[in-house]
């Protein structure tokens, strides 16, 4: 055991730290800016089985499922606000409904729970004539701002170091051995035997400082959030064309209808994606878009004002999957990140991971964590060399 | 016409004095603004009802001894009138702007109309977008607010919102009227509820007039301030209002509504003193601690911005050009400095506009009088600011159970346990951990409470970016639809 | 004044003058609160007064969450308290 610095103190970083630290490692996290203040503070917070095929990243999220419900039982549900929410995909044609079901049949297969209903018995206000609503009431829902502090916290509680505020700038590894120096922008360093890369969207960036390049690429999303207006939508509530476009590689603009209440009243309503860089800019566009399709799904929001639109960054892998294991070029460097927008429901499963693989000998990352596979996550399936 | 040349987002002073300036120079303009009248809040007017349904109707004759300088007004709303008579100028009043984007190399407008005379949206809603090469910014402020216990009492209000009832409806926000809070916008009020028929038992200024001794310079630059001063002084005196300086409002008291207030002196260093405390019954009090510039839509737009001393985040400009190319801005989101410097800025501006557009080099002597002129006020307004400072130990009016977000009823308490126990270490974490902020409003009320509160407790002022408010009214979904 | 127009609010009759706004009508009338908040329901009305702040919320016509500040009176209009978020 030594000294692990996880860069990026986001849901992911968190978990990492948190693992990292039950597993006896001194955990240092970086961020540049604080807890939660990129991706995870940008997102609804979705803890997902529904969306996944059966496939390496739904038996991720099923693990990662039965630890979040274990951090809750730990750390209690109200610090995380994990919510047994249930997600509803619904579908309009014949056509997409019969393509849905056999899909729900892959998953059915490995362990997730999908059963047909009629979409008005879970949600009174849904438009009527749909043709299938498959519920899936494993779907939970935590608010990632919160779980990523009390999570952080948990991991200061026994040990851990939270330097926020100031960049990683340069990284240097001894030839000798793989200890690492890190400097940060306030020109500080930091020395550690091993780095976890948590750094989200900015992932790319940040392998390539490293010198482990990994191809993650920032993939802009933009969310509404509705005035309060009481439990109008009870659960998560999806078109079964969501799913086309989260597996879809196109760099152009795609928008599918999500739609869900919160605690607080309000409702929200995503998804659009597009890979237009780093570019910041409001698109009312997009968000006419969204209102149009949340609206055509619950005729009732068109009365409804959207409050505000939070836009963010997913970190986009090629492959769809998320980049987690010791770098092959890099001794000492362990990724997390690539998970696009299930960051935070793989969050905890993506934090077992590294910790397992902290302590492995370099390059020899365990077979299966959990009982999961870890050769579909690992960083060497790009390759040598790697365009970032 | 169609497609204007410029877009103005604001009717107020620096709205109109620019659109106007444009016109005559050969520019054609669209001006939105959310008030059923131009003017703004400064020259706020009563919404103008017509026809038969007209009897009784608030008249703006009937306001008009609340407005300071209403000839200059008058002057350019016949020039804005002539304008749109002329095919040059197109007004979109009662539209609230949500948002701003980029199209066609230029920028559009997005907004949609408020409810009109009759209560009922317009029919089947819709979308008003209007593109331009150039947009102006000029959306003015609104008064900044600090919590202090009760104050979410009904019949607290802003000092702004007493004054907006006034000039927009003609009706005084209670019979006895306490105003509170600091710098000179007080005044005004005080003697707007006097001559409507308040009882104002007194204006309750936190600073003493002392604090103006250094900036003497800055005073004598800007003599037309100190007339406007006396004027109000000898207003206050004919209404035998009572200007109590050195004091706050610490407390409103009532269980259902504002039944009394309690007044205390400050020390020294700025914090309300325990003894000497008085109580006065009021319906009604109105407190105001200056005004917070309305960033939002240059902030959505890409613009840098600035902060000023105390903490407020104001659109960094040069001549009214911002960091993004076609995006200008002028008046109160350049720096609060009032309607005179509003004024100055939004003809300046126009001439950048224009300087930019048409390579047309406007009149260079009017350009070096105004630039004198915006340079003269902006010292004035650093003074103001700088005398009329929110006193340091403001937060000693608070209680742990204060509200300090009052659309998410977040009290001081869960903020503090925020800074204390879970290492935030700015506003954004703590409105991130709290919900402070996040409700309704979209904290433009609470935002710089909470960063005072950040500042008080950390010890230093808060650094967090200016918020970013992407959609900067609620829209109806409704509106949106048809239009993508 | 002429013809005397009015609005209702919950039981009564409220008068206005054309132009004015709800609130504004409400409050010459020396009421001062029309909505509960959500979790403490505390009684709440005009803050801001110019459509900042929407302490002011009230329903309108069926319609929660209007900015009483804003919506101007009109003659049949029917006003109620709103408690919480109000229902739809």
């Amino acid at each position: 055991m030594g000294r692990v610095v996880v860069i990026g103190a986001g849901i992911v970083g968190a978990c990492c730290a948190l693992y990292a630290a039950r597993a006896g490692w001194e955990v240092v996290v970086v961020d540049r800016e604080g807890v939660a203040a990129g991706t995870s503070s940008h997102g609804e917070g979705n803890l997902l089985v529904s969306d996944k095929g059966a496939g390496p990243e739904l038996d991720l999220m099923l693990s990662s499922r039965r630890h979040w419900l274990a951090l809750g039982d730990e750390l209690g549900r109200e610090g995380l606000e994990l919510d047994e929410k249930g997600g509803l995909v619904v579908a309009a044609s014949e056509a997409a409904a019969d393509v849905w079901r056999a899909f729900a049949t892959g998953q059915r297969e490995v362990g997730v729970l999908a059963e047909e209903v009629d979409p008005v018995d879970l949600e009174p206000r849904i438009v009527d004539g749909l043709a299938v609503g498959v519920h899936y009431p494993q779907d939970l829902q935590v608010q990632p701002v919160l779980a990523s502090q009390t999570i952080l916290e948990a991991a200061t509680r026994l040990g851990a170091v939270l330097r926020s505020g100031s960049p990683v700038v340069a990284a240097q590894r001894t030839a000798s051995s793989s200890t690492w120096r890190l400097r940060l922008g306030d020109g500080t360093a930091v020395e550690a035997d091993r780095v976890v890369n948590a750094a989200g969207p900015w992932g790319g960036e940040v392998s390539a400082l490293l010198g482990g390049p990994v191809p993650v690429l920032p993939r802009r999303g933009f969310v509404l959030v509705t005035e309060p207006v009481g439990p109008i939508v009870r659960h998560k509530v999806y078109s079964a064309d969501y799913v086309d476009n989260v597996g879809s590689s196109d760099a152009g603009l795609q928008t599918s209808c999500v739609v869900e209440g919160t605690r607080g009243g309000t409702i929200l309503i995503g998804a659009s994606r597009e890979r237009v860089g780093y570019d910041r800019s409001m698109d009312p566009d997009v968000v006419r878009r969204l209102a149009a399709q949340a609206v055509a799904l619950f005729p009732v929001l068109a009365d409804v004002r959207i409050l505000r639109t939070y836009r963010g960054f997913r970190p986009y892998c090629p492959d769809h999957l998320p980049v987690i294991g010791p770098d092959p070029r890099c001794p000492g460097l362990v990724h997390a990140c690539g998970h696009e927008g299930a960051g935070v429901g793989l969050a905890p499963a993506t934090g077992a991971f590294v910790a397992a693989m902290l302590s492995a000998d370099h390059g020899r990352a365990p077979v299966e964590v959990d009982g999961v596979a870890t050769a579909p996550f690992a960083p060497g399936r790009f390759g040598e060399a790697v365009p970032a | 016409m169609t497609g204007a040349d410029v877009v103005v987002v604001g009717a107020g002073p620096a709205g109109l004095a620019c659109a106007v300036t444009a016109v005559r120079h050969g520019l054609t303009v669209d001006l939105v603004d959310a008030g059923w009248a131009v003017g703004g809040q400064y020259w706020r007017h009563p919404a103008p009802v017509e026809g038969a349904d007209g009897a009784g109707a608030v008249t703006a004759g009937e306001v008009a001894h609340l407005h300071h300088d209403l000839p200059t007004y008058r002057a350019l709303c016949s020039r804005l009138e002539e304008a749109v008579a002329a095919g040059r100028a197109r007004t979109f009043l009662g539209h609230e702007v949500w948002t701003v984007g980029r199209r066609d190399g230029g920028w559009e407008v997005a907004a949609t109309q408020r409810r009109a005379a009759g209560g009922r949206h317009a029919p089947g809603g819709g979308e008003l977008r209007v593109a331009a090469p150039a947009l102006v910014v000029a959306t003015g402020a609104y008064d900044t607010s600090l919590p202090f216990r009760g104050w979410d009492l009904p019949g607290v209000m802003t000092a702004g919102g007493l004054q907006a009832l006034l000039k927009g409806h003609a009706v005084a926000a209670g019979r006895r009227v306490a105003v509170a809070g600091s710098g000179p916008f007080l005044l005004p009020v005080a003697v707007g509820l006097a001559e409507s028929g308040a009882e104002v038992v007194g204006v309750y200024e936190a600073n003493p007039p002392t604090r103006w001794g250094r900036h003497l310079p800055a005073v004598a630059r800007n003599v037309a301030k100190l007339a406007e001063g006396a004027e109000y002084a000898a207003a206050l005196a004919r209404h035998r209002i009572p200007l109590r300086t050195g004091r706050m409002v610490v407390e409103a008291l009532g269980t259902d509504r504002v039944e009394a207030v309690t007044v205390a002196r400050l020390d020294a260093t700025g914090r309300p003193r325990p003894d000497g405390r008085t109580t006065v019954a009021v319906d009604a009090v109105g407190v105001g601690w200056g005004f917070t510039p309305v960033v939002d839509l240059a902030v959505t737009a890409g613009c840098a911005t600035t902060r000023t001393d105390d903490g407020r985040h104001v659109v960094a400009e040069t001549e009214g050009r911002t960091s993004v190319e076609g995006v200008y801005t002028a008046g109160e989101t350049t720096g609060v400095g009032g309607a005179a410097l509003a004024l100055a800025e939004g003809e300046r501006t126009a001439y950048s506009v224009l300087a930019d557009r048409t390579g047309h080099d406007p009149d260079a002597a009017r350009l070096r009088h105004l630039d004198r002129r915006i340079a003269a006020l902006r010292s004035f307004a650093a003074a103001m600011a700088q005398a009329h400072a929110v006193p340091a130990g403001w937060v000693d009016a608070t209680a742990a159970e204060t509200l300090v977000c009052r659309c998410e009823e977040v009290p001081r308490a869960a903020v503090d346990h925020a800074l204390r126990d879970r290492e935030a270490r700015d506003a954004r974490q703590v409105k991130q951990l709290t919900r402070a902020g996040m409700g309704w409003c979209q904290g433009r009320v609470c935002e710089a409470g909470c960063r005072a509160l950040v500042a008080d407790r950390i010890g230093r002022p808060d650094r967090s970016a200016a918020t970013e408010r992407l959609v900067a009214m609620p829209v109806r979904m409704r509106d949106l639809l048809g239009t993508p | 004044m002429t013809a005397l127009t009015t609005f209702r609010f919950d039981d009564r009759d409220v008068p206005y003058r054309p132009g004015q706004s709800v609130g504004a009508a409400l409050t010459a009338c020396d009421i001062r609160s029309w909505r509960t908040t959500p979790r403490e329901g505390r009684p709440r009305g005009l803050f801001c007064g110019i459509g900042i702040c929407y302490d002011c919320l009230v329903t309108v016509d069926g319609m929660p969450n209007q900015r009483a500040c804003l919506v101007l009176a009109a003659d049949g209009m029917r006003v109620t308290t709103q408690e919480g978020v109000g229902e739809r």
